[in-house]
């Protein structure tokens, strides 16, 4: 018998593959031949293919947004708080794709797969993306669905400069953007704290200058310090005191060096868990694909200027804990798509968690998510709605 | 719709730009939005009243106006507007100044302290006044910056600021021939549109 999900959950998912054969060319100067993109879909595309929402996912996350994969799975997708039937991205209403971006280690193309032309695993050699090719390559997984227009693009961290690109690629093909707890380009300290990821991937002696998968070592000491890094600029100072504080886990000092604090081990716990679960050469691609994030760069390196042709309106939220991607990251978002007169409202939601804030529900987090949902919803065109 | 807001709206032109800084639940915007097809933005702090402007489709942004508003460019908007705010305000002087950069024009509202009951409250009473429609006490109140329509003009004469209208009305948002003859001691809000 089926285990029970809870009422407001999308249940069992089930992903699905989808093959490309028209070539991708990439901002690299390369091209895939053709390439692969694992997807999940929750709720019914309407007649008119108007209620589509698409979610962009950040530096680790995949097409496995909501639901469980089987009735053994504990944990549901990465945004099950968000996705689902009278949540904020309400799956009654919309028809929600997630995919995993190429590069990825999930099921689309990305370094595991094989390079055609070399009958092995691409390894290091997958070419490097980049923000606008994830949107070109998600722009043809709308036309497979025969979506012209998305009611939302929608994203957080790495995921909202998705959505903030679909808005200056794509004018005509979204209705309304969120952009949540993201950032119109790294900081040399956000690129200080990926080199110092990608330094411990590639000097991990397993990584074998990325070709590992064929002598079956993964450099699980290199992805571990690099998620361990990474995960503390995802919680915030004020969060790790509350949830660790300096509490050991056998209740006194032991004056060696295994871990003590909870914190510790809490920390390679997390990363020992990553190290398995992701791919290295995946994880020094997406952390690429951040660094050269710089939609401003092509116009002058102003903002107001890049996003001048967006039609969309806009919904940018951050975090008040949020040090990776701070609300004045957020806010110079906010200005510039001011000073280009585009529809945008702006919203900083107080949380202890830092960057992760966004993935963990919070009452005011929620309230405001459903209310600017809903106004997607309304701005569904009326005709559609009947037929639907 | 609040009765200081309908008299507003006449004076807001069709297909302008208009900022409404504390903007609460977005009702002027939205009116404007429907009405007389404006663009612009709300600015608010109070959490409820941010959801219920992005339920009614009004673009609002989370922002505290005391930090200043140096982020947007000169006179970028046709009207930018702050109803029963002034007084809330760190500086007052600075914050109309700033709306006189980054507005073409400006629509201040804000309680009258020169009120014949907020005179009569103070004197006799030797109290700070509390009313129906200044309901705080002292140690409580948001309200740190309290003016009299005399103050505000004085203001608008020390900083070069032009009245282009002043509507006084009192509780009811109505306006008396009597309140038009004693403005300061009969009137209970200001509304008052100004330039440079």
């Amino acid at each position: 018998m089926p285990q029970s999900f809870p009422q407001d959950s999308v249940g069992i998912v089930t992903p699905q593959i989808i093959h490309f054969e028209q070539p991708l060319p990439l901002a690299c100067g390369r091209q895939l031949d053709s390439y692969e993109l694992i997807v999940e879909t929750y709720g019914t595309l309407n007649a008119d293919t108007s209620n589509a929402v698409l979610v962009c996912h950040a530096l680790s996350g995949n097409h496995h947004l909501a639901g469980f994969h089987s009735e053994q799975e504990s944990k549901p997708g990465w945004w099950d708080s968000a996705i689902g039937p009278g949540k904020p991205i309400d799956t009654n209403t919309f028809f929600v794709i997630g995919l995993n971006n190429l590069g990825g280690c999930h099921g689309s193309t990305g370094p595991q797969s094989i390079n055609p032309e070399t009958g092995k695993p691409f390894g290091p050699d997958f070419p490097i993306m980049t923000v606008p090719d994830w949107v070109e390559s998600q722009a043809r997984l709308a036309d497979h669905f025969g979506i012209q227009q998305w009611a939302a693009v929608v994203g957080g961290s790495l995921g909202g400069m998705q959505a903030l690109q679909w808005a200056i690629d794509y004018p005509q093909r979204l209705r309304h953007c969120l952009i949540i707890a993201a950032a119109p380009r790294l900081s040399a300290q956000n690129i200080a704290f990926n080199e110092v990821a990608r330094q411990a991937i590639t000097r991990d002696p397993d990584f074998n200058n990325g070709h590992f998968y064929e002598n079956g070592n993964v450099p699980k000491t290199g992805l571990m310090l690099a998620r361990m890094l990474g995960h503390i600029t995802y919680l915030s100072d004020d969060g790790m005191r509350e949830k660790f504080g300096r509490e050991l886990r056998e209740g006194k000092i032991s004056y060696d060096f295994n871990p003590q604090f909870e914190v510790e081990s809490y920390l390679r716990y997390q990363g020992e868990r990553f190290s398995t679960a992701f791919d290295a050469n995946t994880y020094l691609l997406m952390t690429k694909a951040l660094d050269y994030f710089d939609p401003a760069a092509d116009y002058g390196h102003n903002l107001a200027e890049a996003v001048r042709n967006a039609l969309c309106k806009f919904m940018v939220i951050s975090f008040t804990s949020d040090w990776r991607f701070s609300p004045e990251r957020s806010r110079e978002i906010v200005d510039a798509l001011v000073a280009a007169e585009k529809k945008v409202s702006y919203a900083e939601v107080d949380s202890d968690h830092g960057h992760d804030a966004f993935l963990i529900p919070n009452p005011r987090y929620m309230d405001i998510y459903s209310a600017y949902m809903k106004q997607v919803a309304s701005d569904i065109p009326p005709t559609s709605k009947e037929n639907n | 719709m609040r009765a200081d807001l309908e008299i507003i709206q006449e004076w807001i032109a069709p297909n302008s730009k208009v900022l409404d800084l504390g903007c609460g639940n977005g009702e002027l915007l939205a009116f404007l939005q429907q009405q007389k097809q404006i663009t612009g933005y709300g600015v608010e702090v109070d959490h409820d009243n941010i959801t219920a402007c992005l339920e009614k489709g009004v673009n609002v942004i989370e922002k505290n106006i005391d930090e200043g508003l140096a982020s947007i460019d000169d006179s970028s908007f046709d009207t930018v507007i702050m109803t029963q705010a002034l007084q809330v305000m760190y500086r007052p002087d600075q914050i109309v100044d700033e709306m006189l950069r980054i507005g073409k024009e400006c629509i201040v509202t804000f309680p009258n302290f020169g009120h014949w009951r907020a005179r009569g409250y103070l004197a006799f009473r030797g109290k700070m006044p509390v009313s129906k429609f200044l309901p705080y006490t002292w140690y409580n109140t948001p309200n740190i910056h309290f003016c009299t329509f005399k103050d505000f003009e004085q203001l608008c004469v020390e900083r070069n600021i032009h009245i282009l209208d002043r509507t006084v009305v009192d509780n009811e948002h109505k306006h008396h021939w009597s309140i038009r003859l004693w403005p300061n001691m009969l009137g209970e809000i200001a509304i008052y549109r100004i330039t440079r």
